[in-house]
């Protein structure tokens, strides 16, 4: 990786382009000479004309916008080629890592290995050109793609169908709660406006429960980890719509209390919501609709190895149980279909791998983040040292070298010099039980020789903290730029060029 | 060591009241503004916004944590510093110079249930 | 590995996970399939397709894709990376980012943008939820019924939860009051019309309300922006941007604002700062506003959004600049006045657009049975004559379709 500093706006030439657009006006002079003279009347006064000598189209178009509908600023966007477009991009894309480039161990992310074939079949000219709002019997190939989804997926969870309007896990998320007061809204049960959600739990779970209008109760976590079953029951009664829950939770342990706390929450007349960020544990092992969960999403682009973008487009189907069937397609939560072309690549996944593959994703993901924790622990705190599922949580160093007025290594250092040695950082300080979380997913797509390639590179670190903490703090050395400052990018926003 | 200065009363949110008449002036804690790091952005409420005992009345933002402000005592907003618009890092430097609102108290009862600077003491670490 | 961990199987690995929940049978999938097989597969599914010339817009539409753009977000370092919290390792997604927003800014006349949204009419609610937490005590919104019908359906159903009182209506401004929070309105309605906005800022202004637009990007090249007409927030989507249709996503939301309003905005937004040594380099920033950090408080849930997409119009806009976008109007404006007065002279229609000034979209009255008109047009190969509530039927043209198609158009009206 290699530092570059320009902006596209600072390669701009006066009078540069690098677009091709076809003249599809040659030889429609007379009717649109009669179309401008037939307008300019209706309109009376109001039209001008400023570009009387330019090509016919323009002045067509520059004639039919009165002027005080127009843009009146000058617009400035880059005048650059082709040729300038493409170097720019790369060199750019060139200050970036992604799955492609390395190790990504991003725990809640499951950034698993993005198949090649699902690019190319998302890019199929069959399916691009596709206008959402044709005619059904035009589109029988796309609405086959997902309803073969919605099967597939109804299989791996057990839930009876899927709606893929929307766009995202957390815009899942939203969904799931809607669909959970359509339910008691339908029941005359309108008095139901809370939502229990656990302390561990991802930060777009009362995000999300706040933006549909309803209450948050919090759940404690017992000291190994999991819902304190105890502490939930006396939070239950007729003002709760229902628990939101990952299992396993964000700790990577398996919640084995669900049977209880199912009975319990269906026991007061609740719902209960599993976030499936967490899902790729569970395939092949655990549907969650077995469970007892109601209303689910899944994250297409973590579970079914859609590319994650830089930060999307993701895909968050919101799965139901019988109950919850007649609502599903109440909320609508996006423009057209969702995100089409994200659930064409989870399709793709889903063949490629078929029945045999897709119960190994789970096990082996399991396998790997076990394989982890247990080689690390003799350097990193393990404050939850059962076996695990997809991911774990380490908090902090045994030994952060700290002494005298040198302070030790903290989490963040640890992150920072692992992209020195090639490896993304594991998610950081999150979840807020422990002061110096990292929270470690490997996922199942990554091979022996690199989990042990990263063990030995964090034992490398624990070593290095433990000698001089100074490298760690001065962390990343190697990468295209430093630590950047946040504070002053924060108290004087610079948003724009 | 926090700094806690004698004579102001406390919240257990951290916040500092120093009683003046019927104006109750507001900020927050040595011990606040250290745990939340470098002070980024200051959320204030409005001149003449009502505000109520253990309410937020706005939020305290650094980079990567917010914490929102409990009012001490209800009442109207008499005033706020707006210095801190443009310079929230003077809430890092001096939280107990650079106070946050003043408040016109309405229940000057409410003042009983707040903490003395030896009370605080015990919570703040 | 096993041995390392210390159990004697995988299934070991599952023994916190009580038996009853265990999945003991085999899903209900296919049989795994071969790179060539899946191909096969997907290709027999796309047979099933029919192939059509566009001209129907509605919140997507069929411009050209310079085949620029597909190579660059395709590139693995793009593609394949996660939203940019290490920021050292992702300068290429934050520069990219940066750029989106300023482009944003520089085309709707707006001071801030954020990363971008999931589309259009997510932006379009989460605007007007930003509305209600902008303004003290105010808790209804009113948005007019000129905006496409989808962005219509998603403000509803975004409203409705929370207990947000949604007033639709053609007359937005006579709903002006003290508990109105937000007024959204279109730039172009769903017909088609260019929405003559002047007085609206003020009246909504002087109520105590926030102003938003919904606009089309690519059309703000050449008309009034939400700026200049007084607006607070500006929304849409970024499809016009040369993204494909693709079944109706993935696109692009985006959503700007006055500075004012900047620590209300949703979702990410990317800062430049410099780091230890100096060099200019961007972070996510003003972050306490979001989810992870403030949870049930935070602004929205809106966690990952559409980057690839932003990337994928930015390199759009670059392409294009001031000249190609601005042509893109024109060609399309062009195409669009020669169809509507092509079939009005069919003596088919009665003209809807008399009162009204538009760009590349228009309804027409049909004088015609509509189900046939549209049976005829797809069994001429064009999707065309989409019927709205009111019964009128809408038509778009964009530079993508030259004389001699929309020739053939009318040659099938005219026949009917």
């Amino acid at each position: 990786m290699k530092y570059y500093d320009k902006l596209i706006f600072e390669l701009s030439h006066p009078g540069r382009s690098g677009f091709s657009l076809p003249n599809c006006f040659e030889g429609a002079g007379a009717d649109t000479q009669q179309t401008r003279a037939t307008l300019g009347t209706v309109r009376g006064g109001t039209v001008s004309c400023a570009n009387g000598g330019a090509e016919r189209s323009e002045a067509v178009c520059g004639c039919l916008i009165p002027q005080h509908l127009k843009r009146e600023s000058v617009l400035d966007l880059p005048e650059v080629s082709e040729v300038d477009v493409v170097r720019h991009y790369t060199n750019l894309s060139q200050m970036n890592f992604g799955v492609d480039t390395g190790f990504y161990p991003l725990g809640s992310c499951t950034m698993k290995y993005n198949p090649k074939i699902n690019e190319e079949m998302a890019a199929h000219p069959l399916f691009t050109g596709l206008h959402p709002l044709q005619p059904a019997e035009t589109v029988k190939g796309a609405q086959e793609v997902i309803d073969d989804l919605d099967h597939a997926l109804a299989a791996i969870t057990g839930f009876k169908h899927f709606t893929f309007l929307p766009c995202a896990g957390a815009h899942g998320e939203l969904t799931g709660l809607m669909l959970i007061r359509e339910y008691h809204m339908a029941r005359g049960d309108s008095a139901r406006t809370k939502v229990i959600v656990p302390d561990s739990a991802h930060g777009t779970n009362p995000a999300s429960a706040a933006v549909c209008g309803l209450e948050i109760v919090v759940v404690k976590s017992r000291p190994d980890g999991l819902i304190d079953v105890e502490d939930l029951k006396p939070l239950l009664g007729p003002d709760v719509a229902g628990i939101m829950m990952t299992n396993p939770n964000t700790l990577g342990l398996f919640e084995k209390d669900i049977k209880e706390i199912a009975k319990l929450v269906h026991g007061c007349g609740g719902l209960l919501y599993y976030d499936g960020a967490n899902m790729n544990a569970l395939l092949g092992a655990v549907r969650p609709g077995d469970m007892g969960f109601d209303v689910l999403h899944l994250n297409l682009h973590k579970t079914f190895s859609t590319p994650h973008g830089g930060g999307g487009p993701g895909s968050g189907p919101v799965g139901v149980a019988e109950s919850l069937l007649p609502y599903l397609g109440i909320p609508k939560v996006s423009g057209f279909h969702g995100n089409f072309g994200v659930m064409m690549r989870a399709y793709a996944y889903i063949l490629m791998l078929g029945r045999e593959n897709v119960k190994n994703a789970g096990p082996y993901a399991v396998l790997a983040a076990n394989y982890i924790k247990e080689s690390l622990k003799d350097a990193y705190k393990l404050p939850i040292p059962t076996v695990c599922k997809h991911e774990f949580v380490y908090d902090g160093l045994i030994n952060d070298g700290g002494h005298d007025d040198v302070p030790g290594a903290t989490t963040l250092d640890i992150a920072k010099r692992l992209l020195d040695y090639g490896f993304h950082a594991p998610t950081i300080y999150f979840p807020l039980l422990f002061h110096q979380a990292l929270m470690v997913e490997p996922t199942e797509t990554e091979s022996k020789e690199t989990l042990d390639a990263f063990i030995d590179v964090m034992h490398k670190i624990a070593e290095e903290a433990a000698k001089d903490p100074e490298i760690l703090h001065g962390a990343p050395h190697d990468t295209p730029i430093s630590r950047p400052d946040e504070t002053t990018a924060a108290r004087n926003p610079i948003v724009k060029a | 060591m926090s700094k806690i200065i004698e004579g102001l009363l406390y919240s257990e949110s951290h916040e500092w009241v120093k009683v003046d008449g019927d104006i109750a002036i507001i900020g927050v804690t040595d011990f606040a503004q250290s745990e939340m790091g470098d002070i980024t952005y200051v959320d204030l409420p409005a001149e003449g916004d009502e505000v109520e005992k253990d309410a937020d009345f706005g939020a305290l933002e650094s980079v990567k944590a917010s914490s929102e402000l409990y009012s001490p005592v209800s009442g109207t907003v008499a005033a706020v510093n707006e210095a801190l618009e443009d310079a929230p890092e003077l809430i890092n430097e001096d939280p107990y110079a650079n106070w946050i609102i003043k408040v016109n108290i309405s229940d000057t009862a409410e003042l009983d249930t707040l903490l003395s600077a030896a009370d605080y003491e015990k919570i703040a670490k | 590995m096993l041995e390392r961990i210390g159990v004697g199987s995988v299934a070991d690995l599952y023994s916190d996970v009580p038996d009853e929940f265990r999945y003991k049978g085999e899903y209900d999938l296919p049989s795994a399939m071969s790179e060539q097989e899946v191909r096969d597969h997907i290709e027999a599914l796309g047979r099933k397709n029919v192939q059509l010339k566009v001209f129907v817009g509605q919140g997507a539409y069929d411009h050209y894709v310079p085949s620029v753009i597909p190579y660059i977000t395709s590139r693995s370092e793009f593609l394949t990376s996660y939203t940019p919290y290490q920021s050292e390792i992702s300068q290429g997604t934050l520069r990219y980012i940066f750029e989106w927003q300023s482009m944003v800014c520089r085309l709707t006349g707006m001071d801030v943008s954020n990363a971008c949204m999931y589309d259009g009419p997510t932006a379009a609610a989460e605007a007007l939820r930003m509305c209600v937490a902008s303004t003290r005590k105010r808790n209804k919104v009113v948005m007019s019924t000129r905006l496409l019908p989808h962005v219509q359906q998603v403000v509803r159903t975004y409203m409705k939860y929370p207990g947000i009182e949604l007033v639709a209506v053609d007359d937005v401004l006579a709903e002006l009051g003290p508990d109105v929070a937000g007024v959204l309105v279109p730039s172009v309605g769903k017909h088609g019309g260019i929405q003559d906005l002047t007085g609206f800022a003020d009246k909504i202004h002087e109520a105590g309300a926030l102003m938003a637009v919904y606009c089309d990007l690519s059309t703000l090249a050449v008309l009034r922006t939400p700026a200049e007409w007084g607006a607070d927030i500006a929304v849409g989507d970024g499809q016009s941007l040369g993204l494909p249709l693709n079944y109706g996503g993935p696109y692009v939301g985006f959503m700007a604002c006055l500075k004012d309003h900047m620590r209300k905005l949703p979702g990410r937004i990317v800062g430049q700062t410099v780091d230890k040594d100096g060099k200019r380099c961007f972070v996510l920033t003003l972050q306490a506003r979001e989810q992870h950090i403030r949870r049930e408080k935070a602004t929205s849930n809106i966690c990952s959004n559409e980057s690839l997409m932003a990337l994928w119009c930015t390199v759009y806009l670059s392409l294009m600049g001031p000249e190609g976008l601005r042509k893109v109007n024109e060609l399309s404006s062009a195409g669009a006045h020669y169809l509507h007065d092509r079939l009005m002279a069919t003596g088919k229609f009665e003209d809807f657009m008399a009162t009204r000034t538009y760009l590349n979209e228009f309804c027409l009255k049909p004088l015609c049975d509509v189900a046939k008109l549209q049976k005829a047009l797809l069994d001429g190969g064009y999707f065309a004559a989409l019927q709205l509530e009111d019964g009128t039927v809408t038509f778009c043209v964009t530079e993508k379709h030259g004389k001699a198609e929309i020739d053939g158009l009318v040659k099938i009206v005219e026949e009917l």
